[in-house]
């Protein structure tokens, strides 16, 4: 006779409640663990996206993600001609914010070259970017629709396009527009900039010897220089050893070149370390108010039961009926618990603002802690149930 | 040799000044299908000796023999495996029922019987033919917590008799129930007693209850102090007329 099932059948309702509010806590472990998941896999997914194995950035800094990175746009000239590389490309990267109609939109921008290396795979609605100028690909995450007309500074873009699966790593939706669309965005100066720097150049200029002589057309254009770009991607041919490659780079045109792996290292440790750990050290705080609660709730179901668990010692059950009896409930609780826990992530986790990424590694360990837990959990239980005083069971008198 | 023996039994709770001398060098016999009751008023060691007897709390000191067999408690010793004993042998009643809540009627009868190893089935069908007997069939599958004080109780006698033990100790069956419920009772354990030929002892405080046993143990203070045959008549001048008109071991 299974006594767990009769006693879980006897107070089901209550049993039920426990499992759900049980259900509650797993889904914010799991979600916690989502939300960490998330967060690294959407700081990578912007390094990943392109599907570049070299990064070429600014010399002695550590990429666009991590700092400020700027190389010439006709860099990639030059690194196209280095042994191993099939394919080199410029790539502007900027944090704005825009407005459409009242509503502020904030994305990472994207600008590259039509066509070659660093252009989104996939897109979700619309079509990609045919046209050099002013059209623009944005991620479904930013909820604008093909069609909608941007203004950014002195530049309209039109929505032409959406994309799925690409954010920061501050979890904004990013936007894609051509190289030069990009550069003019960054790099090009209001006009009163420009006159206050032509000014300065040609004061400076004069107060020169040398450059006295030169004509200020000559030098104008150094105060209106777009062609720049925050780093160069690189695909290489196959093969070839990336690590070679980024040395030889780094050695003979004094640029550094970090690897795929080595700018995910960057995002990873340096830019997201610190909501990393932060996320990380609330996961596992959470396990451990997870582990006392499930634990607590074990203990007490047993103490409610020394009565009838001194009654069935009385009657002749041995040991091994009552640690089935507390073994059997917990571990029904834990998974119950757990079942609920995950069907309220998995048909929840979508309305996320950031993404929540349950991958089934972390579920199955999870579960595994669960089991665990419940197993410790009825241990205590058992031995405390083992040590309940068959006479409990009795009345008084003498 | 008597199906329970208990010789000189002893127990203290308790250490230095708050010792307690439960029971003092009490000893008593029950053949297999006789029906003992133990009386006494309150604090005298009945329920004490039941629990002793039942191992449920061993004594201090004394020896207890079980069915004519080896000695079950011997010198501070159980050199039994108690629950296996209970379970196996003896059926045993409480005053407040002790019935499992999360099972229904016929399966806290059928308990005992899958705890010796019955088929679930087997038991469920043993159980609901006891049931039948004892008019509580139509209660087989609604939880104690339904049944009134008398159908309790009944299942509780139930529950002691379906695995057919041969020994049956209760403990103030009647303590919970009026009069008239109290008796039925009695009369129910008196019966199931005769049928099985188990031995019976049964405490109880109410002289009422009494009619039919074969012998009375009245305790006092946790000695017995005496024992009587209270339906019995005279046979070899060891009985003679006890303070209730019964018969009394000289």
């Amino acid at each position: 006779m299974n006594l767990a099932v009769r006693d879980v059948r006897y107070r089901l309702g209550r049993f039920l409640l426990t499992a759900v509010g049980l259900g509650l806590l797993m889904a914010t472990v799991m979600a916690m663990g989502g939300i960490y998941r998330g967060l690294v896999v959407e700081a990578l997914s912007i390094v990943q996206a392109p599907g570049a194995d070299l990064w070429i950035v600014q010399k002695d800094t550590n990429g666009p993600f991590a700092e400020t990175s700027r190389v010439p746009d006709d860099l990639y000239r030059v690194i196209r001609a280095v042994p191993g590389v099939q394919e080199a490309s410029p790539i502007v990267f900027q944090s704005l914010q825009f407005r459409v109609g009242p509503k502020p939109f904030r994305v990472q921008l994207i600008g590259y070259r039509l066509g070659a290396l660093g252009m989104p795979l996939a897109v979700a609605a619309g079509r990609p970017i045919i046209r050099s100028r002013y059209e623009m690909l944005v991620g479904r995450d930013a909820g604008l629709a093909v069609g909608t007309e941007i203004k950014i500074g002195r530049l309209v873009f039109t929505v032409v396009g959406l994309t799925e699966g690409i954010v920061s790593n501050a979890g904004d939706p990013v936007a894609f527009v051509s190289l030069q669309d990009g550069q003019e965005i960054q790099f090009l100066k209001a006009n009163e900039a420009v006159r206050n720097d032509r000014a300065r150049l040609d004061s400076a200029s004069q107060a020169t010897p040398a450059l006295r002589d030169v004509p200020a057309e000559a030098l104008r254009p150094i105060v209106q220089n777009t062609h720049l770009a925050n780093a160069i991607l690189v695909r290489l041919q196959p093969g070839a050893d990336a690590v070679e490659v980024a040395r030889r780079i780094e050695r003979w045109n004094y640029y550094r070149a970090l690897t795929t792996a080595e700018q995910e290292q960057v995002l990873a440790e340096s830019v997201i370390d610190r909501g990393r750990r932060q996320t990380l050290l609330f996961r596992a705080i959470l396990l451990v108010v997870s582990v006392v609660i499930i634990a607590l709730i074990i203990y007490t179901m047993t103490l409610e039961k020394t009565r009838d668990i001194a009654t069935l010692k009385v009657v002749g059950a041995p040991d091994r009926a009552i640690a089935g009896l507390i073994l059997q409930e917990a571990l029904t609780l834990g998974l119950l618990g757990y079942a609920t826990g995950a069907i309220l992530i998995s048909g929840t986790y979508q309305y996320f603002p950031r993404r929540v990424v349950v991958t089934a590694f972390d579920q199955s360990v999870l579960l595994g802690i669960v089991i665990l837990i419940c197993v410790a959990a009825s241990l205590v239980g058992i031995w405390k149930a083992l040590r309940v005083d068959p006479t409990t069971a009795l009345g008084g008198g003498a | 040799m008597p199906a329970i023996f208990a010789d000189r039994i002893t127990k203290v709770f308790g250490r230095g000044e708050t010792e307690v001398v439960a029971l003092k060098d009490a000893s008593i016999e029950v053949e297999s299908g006789e029906l003992v009751a133990l009386m006494g008023p309150s604090g005298s060691g009945k329920t004490t000796l039941l629990r002793a007897i039942s191992l449920i709390d061993p004594p201090t000191s004394g020896r207890l023999i079980m069915l004519a067999g080896e000695p079950v408690y011997e010198n501070d010793r159980v050199l039994v495996d108690d629950r296996r004993l209970r379970r196996e042998k003896m059926g045993i009643i409480f005053q407040s029922y002790n019935l499992i809540p999360f099972l229904t009627v016929a399966e806290n009868v059928a308990l005992v019987l899958t705890l010796n190893g019955v088929s679930l089935r087997e038991a469920m069908r043993r159980a609901r033919a006891l049931l039948v007997q004892l008019d509580l069939a139509r209660r087989a599958d609604v939880h104690p917590a339904t049944l009134s004080g008398g159908e309790q109780q009944r299942l509780a006698v139930a529950r002691a008799v379906v695995n057919d033990p041969a020994v049956i100790l209760a403990d103030e069956p009647t303590a919970s129930l009026d009069t008239q419920r109290g008796k039925a009772v009695m009369d129910l354990l008196r019966r199931l007693g005769r049928e099985r030929k188990a031995a019976v002892i049964a405490v109880t405080h109410d002289e009422r209850m009494i009619e039919g046993f074969d012998r009375v143990y009245h305790m006092i203070d946790g000695r017995i102090d005496r024992s009587w045959r209270p339906a019995q008549p005279v046979i070899d001048g060891r009985w003679v007329v006890g303070p209730t008109g019964g018969y009394e071991h000289a």
